[in-house]
């Protein structure tokens, strides 16, 4: 295993705890508070769902363009990578969107638990996106020089912390969309 | 005992060699030593400011009814004291050991990723100074360094102490050194897993490395708990979140899990390595190897596993379930059968070896007794009833302090005394070592034992003057005054160190005969750790080299092909 795969997913595990203890959170007020009730009224699950179709479709053109990265077909993974990027760029959007139409309704942080456990959680994912974004635009940036030197760990290691990034939303949506579907 | 001649060039103190001159050379250093230096004399400095902050304590807590300070300033002296010494100083120190040794131990030129570890040093020391800067900000953390919430959470804290901003100074502080935290654990895994020597199998690896890899196990997974606390804690002071406001429906119980759920890995965290050194230390002053290697290897894995599942001992008084309390009151026990492995390991290794009792030696012993102590009142601790009686009250004091100071400082010397003069190619004053031996055996034992009859007496922690009532007075006057005693002998600890870098015996590359790898380099060792790596074949390596010099009288060349790659 290489040196960056392993210190990515080491790093990757401990974000992992970070995830699952606002997960938790989220989770007991959830359960436990008379705020939960109103949640399904703010959320638009389907608006939701098309996001997140972008989201776990970024995961699969990320791993076309480590395919290509690593058999030398650059301006193919360069492809592959863009559209990483702009798969990511419209979830972020998207939550952008969703928090917009909600602070108009008032719904905010410092509202009820709903809003404390849900724009702690969600936020801090999107951040991890934007994060992620800016790594794979480093990545797309060095790729485009012709005589970059290639570095396959660093593919490696941004294709992983991508994938996590996917799949702590793989547990947000559901604990936090399809949860309020009784 | 190989008292080889040094490589030449290498003069064989730390201030002649070429690498460490000039202050550029240790603000850009990227070399494990250096920063590992660095890690040491910024702990020690963090180290001495929470004794001091230990002696305003004991001054206050001197005699009943004394009105020295007020309780505000009480609050915040305990709770910076706490906080230094668990952040600020232990933890680092244990670290430093780590990121010296580990890749010196294996055999390796560095860290697997020595611009990090910059990285987390630097960390380590801005969220240090930013810790402390809450003092000039209006007043400092002042609830206990478990910032319980909701006390630190809502205008709760503005309106009692704080008009400034000393709990977000304390958060900021926090978040940043335990990234930097996080980093050297991933550093150290990937160290230990990918450049050790190439015949160093699992089963030849040193315990210390085996018991710094599981702590950093447990720093990977138990600070990101604290992080996410923090983080929420942060936003409910200005966001005006939720998360620990009780008139908004939050539970401030959140806190307390998340912080246990971190805090008690934690003060394994602040123990593992400790158990390292000893493990290291008790052989080679035995002359004997060290006494159920394996069974070592596993009750620290043992011990690392159970200890993320004993948090809720630290809220036995909270009022949860019945059977939430026996389920964690059982698995705390659980805990003391593998700590019991190694004290009988340890023990056992000593027994018909030919002990000779040089400093490092004694802080081992006097660690093995002292930590005996502190575990056995944990034991005792986690039986609810118990635990109803005494908590929050000077016996718990007594019970982390035997095991933190008495078990990790008391190891924490062990390791200086054994490795100074590898880190410097000087010997530390054994006069003075034990000199400083006894007062602080003395000393602590005076300033602590005192303190488990106050807590059986009702004494509470946390509480800045008490009552004239039967005993205490006599109690805390005799810990007080040992207290003093134990601070004189870390001040001739601190003597010591600096006498002895100047003017300390020269120390050859293995003064004692230790074993492990980085004897087998000069001392201190140069940038690039090794010349040539001597052939793993045991975890006694250069006592193969030495077995295998006397029966072939020929120079044993370091085969890289050889092992398992
Ligand atoms: C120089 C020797 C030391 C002395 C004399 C000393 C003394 C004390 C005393 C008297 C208290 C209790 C204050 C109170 O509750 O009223 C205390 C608290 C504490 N000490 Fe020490 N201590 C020493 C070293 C250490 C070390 C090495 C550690 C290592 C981690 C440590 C960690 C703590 C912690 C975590 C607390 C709890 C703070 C709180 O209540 O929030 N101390 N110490």
């Amino acid at each position: 295993m290489s040196r960056i795969r392993m210190a990515m997913l080491l790093f990757v595990a401990s974000e992992a705890v970070f995830f699952i203890m606002l997960i938790i959170a989220y989770v007991v007020y959830h359960a436990t508070s008379p705020s939960a009730a109103d949640a399904s009224r703010y959320l638009d699950i389907q608006r939701t769902g098309v996001f997140t179709a972008c989201l776990f479709s970024s995961s699969l053109t990320m791993w076309r363009a480590g395919i290509n990265f690593r058999t030398g077909r650059r301006r193919a993974a360069l492809v592959w990578l863009l559209a990483t990027i702009a798969l990511g760029t419209a979830f972020l959007a998207g939550q952008g969107t969703e928090y917009a139409s909600m602070i108009r309704e008032n719904v905010i942080i410092s509202r009820d638990l709903f809003g404390t456990t849900f724009f702690t959680l969600t936020g801090f994912h999107g951040l991890h996106v934007f994060i992620g974004l800016i790594m794979l635009g480093t990545l797309f940036g060095t790729g485009l020089r012709r005589d970059a030197v290639s570095r396959p760990e660093a593919v490696e290691g941004i294709t992983i912390y991508w994938h996590f990034v996917d799949a702590v939303w793989a547990v947000i949506f559901p604990v936090v969309y399809l949860w309020v579907l009784r | 005992m190989n008292n080889e001649s040094r490589a030449p060039g290498n003069a064989g103190s730390i201030f002649e060699a070429g690498e460490y001159k000039g202050l550029l050379s240790w603000l850009s250093s990227v070399d494990h030593k250096q920063i590992g230096i660095m890690y040491f004399v910024t702990s020690l400095f963090f180290f001495l400011v929470g004794v001091s902050l230990a002696m305003v304590m004991r001054t206050q807590l001197i005699k009943p009814d004394h009105h020295w300070l007020s309780p505000e300033t009480y609050n915040q002296v305990f709770s910076m004291h706490g906080t230094t010494m668990v952040f600020l100083a232990i933890m680092p120190m244990l670290i430093a050991f780590m990121v010296y040794f580990t890749p010196l131990m294996i055999g390796a030129r560095d860290v697997a990723f020595p611009r990090m570890n910059a990285l987390s040093y630097w960390l380590y020391l801005m969220g240090g100074l930013l810790l402390y800067f809450g003092f000039f900000t209006g007043g400092n953390l002042a609830e206990g360094w478990s910032a319980y919430a909701p006390l630190t959470s809502s205008n709760y804290t503005k309106s009692l102490y704080l008009t400034g901003t000393g709990v977000d100074y304390w958060i900021i502080g926090i978040l940043l050194s335990g990234a930097g935290t996080i980093m050297t654990a991933i550093n150290i895994l990937v160290t230990v897993a990918g450049l050790r020597a190439p015949s160093m199998k699992l089963t030849r690896i040193p315990l210390f490395v085996w018991m710094s890899s599981v702590n950093a196990v447990l720093m990977l997974l138990a600070l990101p708990a604290l992080n996410a606390a923090l983080v929420m804690l942060y936003l409910d002071r200005h966001l005006n979140a939720l998360f620990f406001n009780t008139a908004g429906g939050g539970k401030p119980l959140l806190w307390e899990h998340y912080f246990w759920f971190f805090g008690h890995p934690e003060v394994y965290i602040l123990i593992l390595p400790g158990f390292g050194i000893v493990s290291e230390v008790i052989p080679v002053f035995s002359r004997k190897p060290i006494f159920g290697y394996a069974f070592m290897a596993i009750a620290t894995v043992a011990i690392g596993f159970l200890s993320m599942g004993v948090w809720a001992h630290h809220m036995l008084a909270t009022g949860m379930n019945f059977t939430v309390y026996y389920v964690f009151a059982l698995a705390t026990m659980l805990i003391a059968i593998p700590t019991g492995v190694k004290i009988f390991n340890w023990i056992a290794t000593m027994w018909g070896g030919s002990i000779s009792f040089d400093t490092a030696m004694l802080f081992c012993i006097a660690f093995i007794i002292q930590f005996t102590v502190g575990g056995l009142s944990g034991v005792a601790f986690a039986t609810v009833p118990i635990d109803w009686a005494l908590t929050h009250s000077h016996f718990v004091v007594a019970h982390f302090h035997y095991t933190l100071l008495g078990g990790t400082v008391f190891t924490l010397m062990a390791g200086f005394y054994y490795w100074f003069p590898k880190i410097t190619g000087r010997m530390l004053s054994e006069k003075l070592g034990k000199i400083q031996f006894w007062l602080m055996v003395t000393g602590f034992n005076g300033a602590f034992f005192p303190l488990f009859f106050e807590g059986l007496e009702g004494m509470p922690r946390r509480v800045y003057t008490y009552p004239n009532l039967p005993y205490l007075a006599g109690l805390n006057l005799l810990a007080s005054l040992s207290a003093y005693v134990l601070a004189l002998g870390i001040l001739v600890f601190f003597v010591n160190l600096i006498v002895s870098l100047r003017k300390g015996k020269p120390a050859g590359d293995n003064p004692w005969g230790g074993w492990t790898l980085e004897w087998a380099t000069s001392s201190p060792p140069p940038p690039h750790n090794f010349d040539r790596i001597p052939p793993v074949r045991s975890i006694r390596p250069l006592l193969d080299l030495e077995k295998a010099g006397r029966s072939t009288d020929a120079a044993v060349e370091a085969s890289p092909e050889e092992g398992n790659g």
